[in-house]
């Protein structure tokens, strides 16, 4: 019994700290993550986040390839949650090194396909974190909508978590006949179970006590760690590359940035971070709303894909809002077929690297909500 | 009350009265767990077992139970074996025993004593200690943070449930379950409402409130189950279990719902009696009366599992010593005016 309590990290202190980790297999970690806590009883004195379970040098493969196009399939294994707007930087960035007009038939289905992404990821994460806190049974309502849309997905791409769908220059393929319908039905059924969430989760006492001031990020922190996405803006500050940096046509809609209150704790506590990905699915339905509306019937989405990419030499860094926040691809381009170097800026990444920041002097059981509530996922925190 | 079998040999008087509470632990432990999956399923909005047996998978628990009792039996290595093994048993010991003193019908009760409740209350109590010596055993940190959350949870928590138990102590100056089960026979409030302890006082209702909230504490489960939070504490002081014994913690986890529900009907809810007078009464309608209402209680808290989030272990504790105590006491008191009073 002699190795229970007595792992110390420091000599001097008495034996009070217990070095415990939290992973690689743990059920709240969301992937293959290892938390190194320090604990004082049931108090977290220190959090050292240990990662690369789930590397997969998808930065080298990238640059083995020898081809631009073979690269997006992989870029989809980064973020598997929200694996079209992984795709949907990285052509964009191609797209730009290329000059290549884009059909608008294309940039309208981009823009709905990758709003309905959103929302599905945001699903996941929401009702994770919930699961998280011990609520199980939102997380099964949420799945149910997912679900939903990833049918919609399978029958447009045929593939329900790794689609590889945006091409440099298009689509792999035209969408099914029914997409418009099946989307405006989704959108038209989806909207009162956010109502349903609200009620159930969002504004239940527990979950709020579990979540309000905790894990308090103030914008100055958030932005000395560069967070970005609904992290950033949960701590109050608005700021979203749809709206700031437009990329693909999302300056032609009409939407909100909603971004953290304080409403029922401290601006940027875990509840702030949560409620702004709720609130971030009803502007995403707004915006898939008007792409429908805009979306032109008749068009290949073919045309324009370069039967063979040839790039100058040239290097471009070009960011894009995914669901986690800013994903930016720095791509090096040289003469030969393929790219020299492809540098992926992930949020998940970003946003752990402020773990211990936030959580010290917390709880194991807030940690549990902290890491919820900014919503990583490790294949692309280890890419 | 051997004596009243007369001739029958006492050893085996005895070993009829430990079956009977036996029986019913283990055929409701099959069903409540089959249960428990099929209320989560249809609150989940989708059907649970389905497959195993034929009708709704009724048979999902056996099978559970089959496939469990063929795994192997791990010990960590760095375990204290005795303790290891012996926790479980403990446990499951603990809340069978307590079964000995509740009245299932007017004519059994396993055991006729007259500090019944404080028996009761007692031997529940060890539940505590199997929980620690399962979390220190394991040699598994994990473990051992479930197991000392669970010793300041059901600690703490004894306070309030033995204050509300006085309570209708106060109402009924017995401790004898069965005489207080009988203060509660017949339907004389506003001419209809059957003499349950819970109609007789109005402050019974709030100490009946304060009750159920600390057994679903005591028992372990949602939105209190921090000792074996799966999401924090990976099983917590079950973690390191397999098979036979984890299915032990599992018996004795229900089987302490049922105990903790059936306290709550004998006190509150009258117990075997029949919610209509007459009608419906009697030694056999007794078993059905009192197994239905536990089932009762015990159906709303796997209601409430499946809808709330869980708490932080210092609110909980906030709960109990900020809230819950004083409340009771003040109760108590309140409860004790209204019986010199009226």
């Amino acid at each position: 019994m002699e190795v229970m309590m007595n792992k110390t990290t420091d000599s001097n202190s008495e034996r009070r700290e217990m070095v415990i980790n939290m992973g690689p297999q743990h059920p709240s970690t969301h992937g293959v993550l290892r938390l190194e806590l320090v604990l004082d009883g049931e108090v977290v004195k220190e959090v050292r986040p240990n990662i690369g379970y789930l590397h997969r040098c998808f930065e080298k493969y990238a640059e083995e390839l020898g081809d631009y196009a073979s690269v997006t399939p992989y870029t989809d294994r980064m973020d598997y949650v929200s694996a079209m707007n992984q795709e949907l930087g990285y052509v964009i960035a191609i797209e730009r090194l290329l000059e290549l007009e884009i059909p608008e038939r294309v940039e309208y289905i981009r823009v709905i396909i990758s709003e309905l992404q959103r929302i599905a990821s945001h699903l996941l994460g929401i009702g994770a974190f919930g699961l998280d806190l011990g609520a199980f049974t939102p997380f099964l309502y949420l799945f149910t909508e997912r679900e939903k849309i990833l049918d919609i997905f399978e029958k447009t791409s045929g593939a329900r978590l790794l689609y590889n769908y945006m091409t440099v220059g298009g689509l792999m393929k035209d969408v099914p006949k029914d997409f418009k319908k099946d989307t405006a039905e989704f959108v038209k059924t989806f909207r009162p179970k956010i109502k349903e969430l609200n009620d159930l989760l969002s504004y239940n006492k527990i979950f709020i006590n579990r979540t309000a001031d905790i894990g308090v990020l103030p914008e100055k922190v958030a932005l000395n760690y560069a967070a970005s996405g609904p992290v950033l803006r949960g701590s109050g500050m608005k700021w979203d590359l749809r709206k700031d940096d437009p990329y693909s046509i999302y300056d032609r809609f009409d939407f909100d940035i909603p971004v953290g209150s304080g409403e029922v704790g401290t601006l940027g506590d875990c509840w702030d971070r949560y409620m702004v990905r709720v609130r971030e699915m009803e502007q995403s339905l707004r915006i898939i709303e008007q792409a429908l509306d805009g979306m032109p019937d008749e068009g290949d989405v073919t045309e324009a894909v370069p039967k063979r990419i040839r790039l100058k030499e040239g290097e471009i860094y070009c960011r894009t809002e995914t669901p986690r926040g800013e994903l930016g691809y720095y791509i090096i381009s040289d003469k030969k077929g393929g790219p020299f170097r492809v540098k992926a800026r992930a949020p998940s990444f970003v946003h752990l690297s402020m773990l211990p920041a936030i959580s010290k002097g917390s709880l194991i059981a807030d940690m549990v909500a902290i890491v919820g509530s900014i919503d990583i996922v490790l294949g692309e925190v280890d890419r | 009350m051997i004596e009243s079998y007369g001739n029958i040999n006492p050893v085996l008087a005895v070993l009829i009265h430990a079956l009977i509470p036996l029986t019913i632990i283990l055929v409701y432990a099959l069903v409540a767990i089959w249960g428990e999956r099929k209320v989560a399923g249809f609150i989940q909005d989708r059907l649970g077992p389905h497959r195993v047996g034929g009708w709704h998978g009724w048979a999902q628990s056996i099978a559970d139970l089959l496939k469990l009792i063929q795994k192997e039996d791990i010990v960590p290595k760095d375990a204290s074996r005795f303790l290891f093994k012996f926790a479980p048993f403990m446990m499951f010991a603990a809340s069978y025993a307590a079964f000995a003193v509740l009245p299932f019908s007017s004519w059994y009760i396993g055991s006729m004593i007259d500090i019944g409740v404080f028996y009761l209350i007692a031997i529940t109590s060890v539940l505590t200690l199997s929980v620690i010596m399962a979390g220190w055993a394991s040699n598994n940190k994990w473990s051992l943070l479930g197991g000392m959350r669970s010793a300041a949870q059901l600690v703490s928590y004894e306070v309030p449930t033995i204050a509300t138990v006085l309570t209708v102590i106060v109402v009924s100056g017995s401790l004898n379950l069965m005489t207080v089960t009988e203060m509660q026979s017949g339907n004389d409030i506003l001419g209809f409402l059957p003499n349950w302890f819970i109609f007789q006082n109005p402050f019974l209702i709030i100490a009946f409130g304060i009750f159920f909230i600390s057994i679903l504490v005591e028992s372990h489960r949602v939105p209190f189950d921090l000792p074996e939070s799966e999401s924090e504490l990976v099983a917590g002081y079950q973690t390191e279990y397999s098979g036979m014994r984890w299915a032990m913690f599992m018996l004795a986890e229900y089987a302490d719902m049922l105990l903790l529900s059936l306290l709550g009907v004998t006190l509150f809810f009258g117990g075997w009696n029949s919610p209509f007078g007459s009608f419906m009464s009697g030694p056999a309608w007794g078993f059905f009366w009192f197994l239905l209402k536990g089932f009762m209680l015990v159906f709303v808290m796997m209601w409430i599992r499946w809808t709330l989030p869980r708490y932080r272990v210092d609110q909980l504790m906030h709960i109990c010593w900020g809230i819950l105590i004083p409340a009771t006491f003040v109760n108590l008191i309140l409860v004790a005016l209204w019986e010199v009073v009226f």
